[in-house]
C-alpha cells in the first residue's frame, strides 16, 4: 500500500493545485474587469445576434455589464413581467394580459416597448437548376399548405417565364419549434393569401407534413442538404441559397432591409397601451411599391421607471444605443437585421428618454 | 480453442487409425477464411472503383460474398457445425466493424470541424467584446468546471452514501421506498429537472434568479440516480467474508465501510461516477434556464449567469448571425473541448481508482 | 453472493460506538434526502401539469384535448426508443461476444474502452453528427428502399430528401444506448463460470456451441436487464433527437419520409421556450407521461435483474 499513498500525497493536491490554478485567473481580454451596473434581460433568441453586437459596441463606451439569455419570446415577456429581468426581447408585442402584468410590474410610467430589431425572413429554396424565382402571395400559401406539389406547376410556371422548371417534388421546410419567425410568416400568409391559407395564426407551424426543422440552423440546413424545398429563415441566413422574390400588388420584391424597414413605416400602431408602447400592427398585405411585407419584427421591452437609478440610466443609455443608427448599423452587420428608419427613431426615443428612477437621488 | 475433433461417422474404417485419413481431412486450410476474405474485399473494392457502386454497398456485398462462401465451403468440407461456428465468427466480427463506425465517424466530425479553433485565442479569452470572428471558450470552461464540480460535490457524497444506506443498513419500508423512488429519478427529463431547480431557487431568491448553484443543483437531480445505482450494484460485489472478517477483528461497522467495503468497490465506483458526470456535462436546457448565458467570466456560483460548454455551442449554432461559420467554428470547437474533458475526466477516474484500490485481488 | 450480503450480522456483540450511530445517520440521511428532493419534483410535476389535466380540450394545444396531443408523442417516444434497441441489442451482444471470446486479450481490454467512450460523448455531439453527417448518408438508401420494398410500412415513403427522418434519428439512439448495453453484457460475459466453457470446449463443442450453451443462458436475463437500461436512456434523449428529427405529423409507421411523430423529450425541447399557460402545463403533463413509462421500464429492469440473483445457482 506504500505506492498507493505515495500516490494519494501527490495526485490529489497536484489536481486541486490545476484545477485552483485555472480558476484563479481571468480570460486573456478582460483583465482589470469593468465594474458598474449590471443589467440582465432574457426573450427571444432571434435578437441573439444583434444583442451581441449591440452589447458589444454599448460596452465599448460605457461601464458595466449586459446579459442576455435567449430563453424564448415567451419565456422573456414572463420574466419580465414578473420582475425576474430588467429588460427583455419579444417577438411578438405584450398581449392585453401582459400589458396589464408589465404596468403592475413597473409601477406608475409604465413600460418602454419599441421595435428594434427588424429583420427580413426570406424564403429560401434549394431546386437544381433554379437560381431566381418569383411567387406571388397566393402560391406561396398553397405551396406552404401542400396544394401546389412540383415545381413545375403551372401556377408557379405562369409568374417565372424563361425559368426551367423541373418537376421535382417540393418540400415545404418549416420550423418544428415555436417561434416568432413562424408567427410572423403565418401572420403574413394570413394577410396577404387568405383564402389559400386557412389555418389559424401562432407560434406553431399549424400544417402537418412538412418537413420540420430545429431553429433558423436547423431550417437552414434542411433546405441546403435537401432537393426541391423551400423554407423560411432570417434573411441573414441565407447565405447562397436561392431566395423567392415575392409579389406585392403588381411587382416582385426581393427583399432588402430598406424594402423591410418600410413595412414598419406603412403600418398602423397600436393604440391604447400607454405613451411609451409602439407596438404595430403590420401591413403584411401592403400593396405599396418598394416593401417587402415578410418581416419579423422584435421588440425591447423595459419600465419607464426603476428602483435603482444606477440601472435606470445604464438600460436608458442601453436602449438609446439600441434605436441609435449606430446601434441599428451595428446590428445590421453583425445579424443582418434592417436597421429602423429616421421617423420610427424620433418617434420612439422620448419614450427612452423618460426611462427614470423614482429615486434618483441614490 | 478449434479443435478438430471428427466426428464419427466421417470414420467408416475402425481397423486403421482414423480410418486412413490425414489429421487435417475434413478441416479447411489455415489460410482458407483469409484468402476469402482478402479475395471478397478485392472484388468489393474493384466493383466500388470499376463498377463505380456506392462504397457502403460495396462493402456489404464484399462482407456478405465472404459469409455465403465461407459458410458453403466449410460445411461442404467440414460439416454444418463447424459452418455455424465460421458463420457466427464471421457475424460477430462484422456487427463489431458495424459498431466502430459510427464512433469513428463521430470523433472523426467533431475532430476535422473543431480543430479549425485550436489556437491560443480560443483557450484564452471569453466572449466579452467579440462579434463575428474571434473570441475564446475560456469563461465556458470555467462555467462546465464549476458547475459539473459542484454537481459532483453534491451528488457523489449524496449519492454514496444512500447506496451504502441501501447496502448495509437498508432494511424494511424505508429502503424499499428510497430504491423505488431513485428508480423514478433516472426517469425525470432533464429540461423538467431544471425547471424544478429553479422554481426552488425563485422561492429562495425571487424571480430571475440566476446563478451557478442553481445549475449544479440541476444536474444533481439528474446525477444522484445513476450514482446510486453504480454504487450500489459496486457494493453488493464487495464479498461478505471481507466484511466478516473485518468484524472479527472488533471493528466497528462505519470503520469496516470506510476502510474494507468501499476501497475494495472504488474502482468500479469511480467509473460509475464519471459515466455520471459525461451524463450531465453536456446538457443545455436544464443549464440554461438555471445558469443562464453570459459572455464574460464568472468565478462565483452563487452570483450572476454562468456559461458551459455545451450551452454555449448549441447557442453559437442556433444564432449565429451573419458570420455564421465563426460561430459555427465555435460551436464545434467547444464540442470537441467538452469531449477531450469528457474523455480526460475518464481517464483520471481510472487512475483514481487504480491508486486506491487494494493491492491484492 | 449478493444474496448474503442482505444479512450483514445481527448477532454483532460490538456496542453501538458513537461512530457507528453518526454513520448509519448520515447515511440514513441522504436517502431521506433523496426522498424529499423526489417529492418536491413531484409536486412541483403534478402542481404544474393540473392545469392541463383539467383544462377544456380546446385549450389544449392542437385544441382537441390532452389525449389527443399526447398520444402521437407517445407513440413516437416508443417507436424510436424499441427500434433503436432492436438495432442496438443485437450490436451489443455481437460486441460483447467479440470483446469477451473472439478478440485477442491484449487488444479485447483497449476496444472496451473504446466502445465506453461512446458513452461518454454528450448528446449535443450526436444531434450534431445525425444531423450534419448521417442524414445526408441516408437520402439515396432511402429513397432506394421506398421504390423498391415501398411496400413494407416502414418504408412506405415518399422518402425525405433531407434524410432527417425517423430511421435517422433511431440509428442516432441505437449508437447512443449501444455502449451502456455493451458493458452490462461484457460484464455479465465475463462473470460466466469458467468451469462451464472449459467443459463445453472438451467434450468437442465449436466455440459457438460453447457460447450458445455457456454463456447465453448465464447472461440471458443480463442482456434483458442492459436492454431495459438502454431503453430508459432511449426514451429520454432529448437534444439528439430535436436536433435530428423532422416531426411534422401524427402517428405514422413510415420511418423514411419527412412526415414523423415527435418524441415526448424532443418536443418538451422545442416548444418549451415559446410555451405559455396551459400550453406549457401540457409539456409538464406530457413530461409525467414519460417519467411514467420510464418508471415502469426501470421496474421491469429491476424485476428481471433480481430475479436473475434468484437462480443465481451458476456458482
Amino acid at each position: 500500500m506504500k505506492r498507493s499513498t505515495l500516490g494519494r500525497a501527490f495526485v490529489l493536491p497536484t489536481t486541486a493545485a490545476l484545477a485552483f490554478g485555472l480558476v484563479a485567473c481571468g480570460s486573456a481580454n478582460e483583465e482589470g474587469s469593468s465594474g458598474g451596473p449590471t443589467i440582465n434581460g432574457a426573450g427571444a433568441s432571434s435578437q441573439e445576434a444583434a444583442q451581441s453586437a449591440w452589447r458589444t459596441g454599448f460596452l465599448d463606451n460605457n461601464e458595466g455589464t449586459i446579459n442576455y439569455d435567449p430563453v424564448g419570446s415567451s419565456g422573456g415577456r414572463e420574466q419580465f413581467t414578473n420582475g425576474g429581468v430588467d429588460f427583455a426581447g419579444s417577438d411578438a408585442y405584450l398581449d392585453d394580459g401582459e400589458v396589464a402584468a408589465a404596468q403592475e410590474r413597473c409601477g406608475e410610467g409604465g413600460f418602454v416597448e419599441v421595435p428594434a430589431y427588424v429583420s427580413p425572413v426570406a424564403l429560401i429554396t434549394n431546386v437544381e437548376g433554379v437560381d431566381s424565382i418569383k411567387l406571388k402571395p397566393a402560391t406561396i400559401a398553397k405551396i406552404f399548405n401542400q396544394k401546389i406539389t412540383t415545381w413545375n406547376d403551372p401556377e408557379i410556371a405562369a409568374t417565372n417565364e424563361g425559368v426551367d422548371l423541373p418537376d421535382t417534388r417540393i418540400v415545404p421546410v418549416n420550423r418544428g419549434d415555436g417561434s416568432g419567425t413562424t408567427e410572423n410568416f403565418v401572420e403574413y400568409l394570413k394577410a396577404a393569401a387568405p383564402e389559400q391559407w386557412p389555418h389559424e395564426v401562432g407560434d406553431e407551424w399549424p400544417v402537418s407534413g412538412g418537413e420540420a426543422a430545429q431553429g433558423t440552423s436547423g431550417v437552414v440546413q434542411a433546405v441546403k442538404n435537401g432537393d426541391g424545398t423551400i423554407g423560411y429563415a432570417d434573411a441573414s441566413r441565407a447565405g447562397d441559397l436561392t431566395t423567392v422574390e415575392v409579389g406585392v400588388g403588381d411587382e416582385f420584391v426581393q427583399y432588402s432591409p430598406e424594402a423591410a424597414s418600410a413595412v414598419l413605416d406603412v403600418s398602423e400602431r397600436v393604440e391604447g397601451r400607454g405613451d411609451h408602447s409602439f407596438a404595430f400592427d403590420l401591413a403584411r398585405d401592403t400593396t405599396e411599391s418598394g416593401t417587402y411585407p415578410i418581416v419579423l419584427v422584435s421588440y425591447v421591452l423595459a419600465c419607464s421607471n426603476y428602483d435603482n437609478a444606477d440601472k435606470a440610466t445604464m438600460v436608458k443609455d442601453y436602449l438609446n444605443y439600441i434605436v441609435s443608427a449606430e446601434g441599428q448599423d451595428a446590428a445590421a452587420e453583425q445579424a443582418g437585421s434592417a436597421p429602423i428608419s429616421d421617423d420610427l427613431r424620433s418617434n420612439v426615443e422620448p419614450a427612452i428618454e423618460a426611462i427614470s428612477s423614482s429615486n434618483s437621488g441614490s | 480453442m478449434s479443435t478438430s475433433l471428427k466426428t464419427p461417422e466421417q470414420d467408416p474404417d475402425l481397423n486403421t487409425p482414423l480410418g486412413g485419413v490425414s489429421l487435417t481431412a475434413g478441416q479447411l486450410p489455415r489460410s482458407a477464411a483469409p484468402t476469402t476474405l482478402v479475395a471478397a474485399g478485392v472484388a468489393g473494392l474493384l466493383l466500388w472503383l470499376l463498377a463505380d457502386w456506392a462504397i457502403v454497398l460495396c462493402a456489404l456485398l464484399a462482407a456478405a460474398a465472404y459469409v455465403v462462401i465461407v459458410y458453403t465451403w466449410s460445411r461442404t468440407v467440414e460439416g454444418p457445425r463447424k459452418a455455424t461456428d465460421r458463420f457466427v465468427t464471421a457475424l460477430v466480427s462484422g456487427a463489431f466493424l458495424l459498431a466502430l463506425l459510427p464512433l469513428i465517424s463521430v470523433i472523426a466530425t467533431v475532430v476535422t470541424r473543431g480543430v479549425a479553433r485550436f489556437d491560443a485565442e480560443f483557450f484564452t479569452y471569453s466572449m466579452i467584446g467579440v462579434t463575428g470572428e474571434g473570441g475564446g471558450i475560456y469563461h465556458a470552461m470555467i462555467g462546465t468546471l464549476i458547475i459539473t464540480g459542484l454537481a459532483t460535490l453534491i451528488s457523489v457524497p449524496v449519492g454514496m452514501l444512500t447506496a451504502i444506506y441501501l447496502v448495509e443498513y437498508g432494511r424494511g419500508k424505508l429502503a424499499k421506498a428510497i430504491t423505488f423512488f431513485v428508480d423514478v429519478m433516472t426517469g425525470i427529463p432533464s429540461i423538467v429537472a431544471g425547471l424544478f431547480a429553479y422554481a426552488l431557487f425563485v422561492m429562495v431568491f425571487g424571480p430571475g434568479v440566476r446563478m451557478g448553484l442553481a445549475g449544479a443543483v440541476a444536474l444533481s437531480v439528474l446525477m444522484i440516480p445513476t450514482v446510486v445505482r453504480s454504487t450500489e450494484e459496486m457494493l453488493k460485489l464487495v464479498p461478505n467474508e471481507l466484511r466478516e472478517a473485518s468484524y472479527a477483528l472488533a471493528v466497528p461497522k462505519w470503520r469496516t465501510i470506510l476502510k474494507v467495503v468501499l476501497p475494495t468497490a472504488l474502482a468500479g465506483i469511480a467509473t460509475g461516477v464519471t459515466l455520471a458526470i459525461a451524463r450531465v456535462i453536456g446538457e443545455t436546457a436544464p443549464l440554461l434556464v438555471t445558469a443562464g448565458l453570459t459572455d464574460g467570466d464568472n468565478f462565483d456560483p452563487f452570483d450572476g449567469r454562468m456559461t458551459t460548454l455545451s450551452v454555449f455551442s448549441y447557442y453559437e449554432y442556433q444564432s449565429p448571425g451573419l458570420f455564421a461559420e465563426a460561430s459555427f467554428d465555435r460551436a464545434w470547437g467547444a464540442a470537441l473541448v467538452l469531449m477531450i474533458i469528457v474523455m480526460v475526466l475518464n481517464l483520471v477516474a481510472r487512475a483514481i481508482s487504480k491508486l486506491f484500490a487494494p493491492k491484492s485481488r | 453472493m449478493a444474496s448474503s450480503t442482505e444479512a450483514p450480522p445481527r448477532r454483532n456483540r460490538t456496542p453501538r460506538r458513537p461512530g457507528d450511530r453518526i454513520f448509519a445517520g448520515v447515511s440514513t440521511g441522504s436517502g431521506v434526502l433523496i426522498l424529499v428532493a423526489l417529492a418536491g419534483v413531484a409536486v412541483f410535476l403534478v402542481t404544474e401539469a393540473w392545469p392541463a389535466l383539467t383544462a377544456p380540450a380546446e385549450d389544449i394545444p392542437g385544441g382537441e384535448g390532452l389525449v389527443v396531443y399526447i398520444w402521437p408523442l407517445l407513440f413516437g417516444t416508443l417507436i424510436s426508443a424499441v427500434l433503436a434497441l432492436v438495432i442496438a441489442v443485437p450490436l451489443a451482444v455481437a460486441i460483447a461476444l467479440f470483446i469477451t471470446y473472439y478478440a485477442p486479450r491484449s487488444i479485447a481490454k483497449a476496444l472496451g474502452y473504446i466502445i465506453d467512450l461512446l458513452a461518454a460523448v454528450p448528446s449535443i455531439i450526436f444531434g450534431l453528427w445525425g444531423m450534419n453527417v448521417l442524414a445526408p448518408v441516408t437520402v439515396d438508401p432511402a429513397s432506394w428502399l421506398s421504390e423498391h420494398v415501398g411496400w413494407i410500412p416502414f418504408f412506405a415513403g415518399p422518402a425525405s430528401s433531407t434524410g432527417r427522418t425517423m430511421l435517422v434519428a433511431i440509428i442516432v439512439l441505437a449508437v447512443m444506448v449501444l455502449p451502456i448495453i455493451t458493458a452490462v453484457v461484457r460484464e455479465a460475459f465475463t462473470q460466466t463460470p469458467q468451469l462451464h466453457q472449459e467443459a463445453a470446449l472438451a467434450i468437442g463443442a465449436t466455440r459457438w456451441e460453447m457460447i450458445r450453451m455457456a454463456a447465453l443462458p448465464f447472461g440471458r436475463s443480463s442482456i434483458i436487464g442492459a436492454s431495459m437500461l438502454g431503453l430508459g436512456r432511449a426514451l429520454g434523449e432529448t437534444m439528439a433527437v430535436a436536433m435530428v428529427l423532422s416531426a411534422s405529423a401524427g402517428v405514422t409507421f413510415d420511418l423514411i419520409s419527412s412526415e414523423n411523430p415527435p418524441t415526448i423529450a424532443a418536443n418538451i425541447a422545442l416548444q418549451f421556450p415559446e410555451a405559455t399557460g396551459v400550453g406549457m402545463n401540457t409539456l409538464i403533463a406530457s413530461g409525467l407521461v414519460l417519467f411514467a413509462i420510464t418508471l415502469a421500464v426501470n421496474m421491469i429492469a429491476r424485476a428481471v435483474i433480481n430475479r436473475r440473483k434468484d437462480f443465481d445457482g451458476a456458482n
